[in-house]
């Protein structure tokens, strides 16, 4: 790890200044599972942490009618096991408890699962400068690209690593974000960008800006919601595809359809074609079926993940299949 | 511009007060320097096993304010004002074994032992807050720990038997 210095922020208005003074050369730390590493293998090389711990308030659950809020230091532990959010937003606790392990969960924070940077080994490995590092190739693209994205990544071909994310995006979150400019609310799908808008960062976050927190919506009556995650390693691993599906019903019909994938593009990545499909019409496995290949039209798979494209077919039938079998037993 | 309030610290070393097994101790240590490093490198606590240092492996599994974290992606400095526990503060004063331990050992719950520390630490924090855990629940609280000798099977076994030890135990 290269030297850095360490500034404890005691409130948001002293963290973006400390972010601002040394813009670009700044990161800011909160469970630190992800950026340590970063660090360690020297694709991340800040000259000062800024360490949001010691902010009150950032680690609040908010649950009222309108919806629920997490601030963005809520841990993932906490998000998994909060028996509200489970109630509330199954999807979302769902996502929590299936990323990383025990002990990360522990220290992770929703904040830093949002704004995790990817997982591409050429991108992780200090030798390779990629294109999101700043060079010129995407070494994946004709390289090994086993666990790389089926869409949206023509430039730099990274997925999207975290669990929460689609989930959020699926139950219609906003961020809050905080800069030295004010604040600002952005949906949270538009938080995200593909490479072709940004190759060097995932989201819309400016250098000496904060993810404060996160506001979810409460869903209509009727919904259903959950998150199902593949791995090639069961005990824990990153997703080789995951689907958040948040379905709403009025009896048997499908009234409002929300799916999201993980693990497949730069961005968490929504599937319009397929909640069109499903939205006005009671559920069957003919229409579940029609739904998930809908899901997967403009896949455009590498030399090495072309199993991605059957894989994520089928979960996303299985979590139909489910969300629907759930809503006949109630 | 607004006046910095914050304290910042380095890149050179700083005095750090650290809280480790119910004892104060200083150390003087860079901002960068990990809990796993201090502790086995500054503080002779060499049962906190170093392996991928990464957060892959789970062997350098130690408590913060009685959670279970890995040492490995915990910086000294962000410990201090917290409860540090590891493997050394987990038997007694007087050198009994916890019954996790005690279990380990009779349980064969281990082949080289390497891995051993982390997941008794692990299954500690999960019995600190689940006395009675299911099969399923074990297994899912050690996901983090893995043994490269692959002793899974005594591992949940030994962890088990210590539930139900210590539950005994309470009810005596």
């Amino acid at each position: 790890m290269n030297p850095f210095e360490y500034a404890s922020a005691d409130s948001l208005d002293d963290a973006v200044a400390l972010l601002r003074e040394k813009k670009g050369r700044v990161r800011v730390i909160a469970g630190g599972t992800d950026l340590i590493p970063q660090m360690k293998s020297g694709v991340a090389e800040p000259e000062r942490l800024v360490d949001l711990k010691g902010i009150p308030g950032l680690d609040r659950v908010e649950i009222s009618a309108g919806g629920l809020r997490l601030g963005t230091l809520v841990p993932l532990t906490e998000i998994a096991s909060h028996p509200g959010i489970r109630e509330s937003h199954a999807a979302l606790a769902q996502g929590a408890s299936a990323a990383a392990s025990p002990q990360i969960r522990n220290a992770g924070t929703l904040g830093g699962n949002l704004c995790q940077r990817p997982r591409c080994w050429y991108f992780r490995n200090e030798d390779f400068h990629c294109r999101k590092k700043g060079g010129s190739e995407c070494f994946a693209l004709e390289g090994e690209n086993k666990y790389h994205a089926i869409f949206g990544g023509d430039d730099c071909c990274i997925v999207h690593p975290s669990d929460t994310a689609p989930a959020l995006v699926a139950c219609e979150a906003e961020a809050t974000l905080r800069s030295p400019r004010g604040e600002r609310r952005v949906p949270l799908a538009d938080f995200f960008v593909l490479p072709s808008v940004d190759v060097r960062w995932e989201n819309i976050l400016a250098k000496d800006e904060i993810l404060v927190s996160v506001f979810a919506p409460s869903p209509p009556p009727g919904t259903r919601a959950s998150y199902t995650k593949i791995r090639e390693r069961a005990s824990f691993d990153f997703a080789l595809a995951s689907v958040a599906a948040v379905l709403t019903f009025e009896g048997a019909t499908c009234t409002r359809a929300r799916i999201v994938l993980g693990g497949v593009a730069p961005i968490p990545w929504p599937c319009p074609a397929a909640e069109s499909v499903l939205v006005g019409h009671a559920l069957d496995d003919a229409l579940i079926a029609h739904a998930s290949n809908a899901a997967l039209e403009g896949a455009a798979p590498l030399s090495k993940n072309r199993y991605k494209v059957s894989l994520t077919r089928g979960i996303i039938r299985r979590a139909l299949a489910n969300l629907n079998a759930s809503k006949e037993g109630t | 511009m607004l006046p910095l309030m914050a304290n910042i610290l380095g890149p050179g070393k700083v005095p750090l007060t650290l809280e480790i097994n119910a004892r104060r101790v200083e150390v003087s240590a860079e901002p960068r320097a990990t809990l796993l490093e201090i502790l086995r490198d500054h503080l002779d606590l060499t049962g906190t096993k170093n392996v991928c240092e990464m957060g892959e492996c789970g062997a350098c599994t130690v408590h913060l304010d009685g959670v279970a974290r890995y040492a490995c992606l915990t910086l000294a400095v962000e410990a201090v004002g917290r409860r540090v526990t590891t493997i050394e503060g987990l038997s007694s004063a007087n050198g009994t074994l916890h019954p996790l331990q005690q279990a380990f050992v009779e349980k064969d719950g281990l082949q080289c032992g390497f891995c051993t520390p982390g997941q008794v630490m692990a299954a500690a924090a999960l019995l600190a807050e689940n006395p009675s855990p299911s099969h399923d629940e074990i297994r899912a609280a050690m996901a983090g720990n893995i043994c490269r000798c692959g002793a899974y099977p005594k591992i949940f076994e030994a962890v088990a038997e210590a539930a139900a030890r210590m539950k005994s135990a309470r009810q005596d």
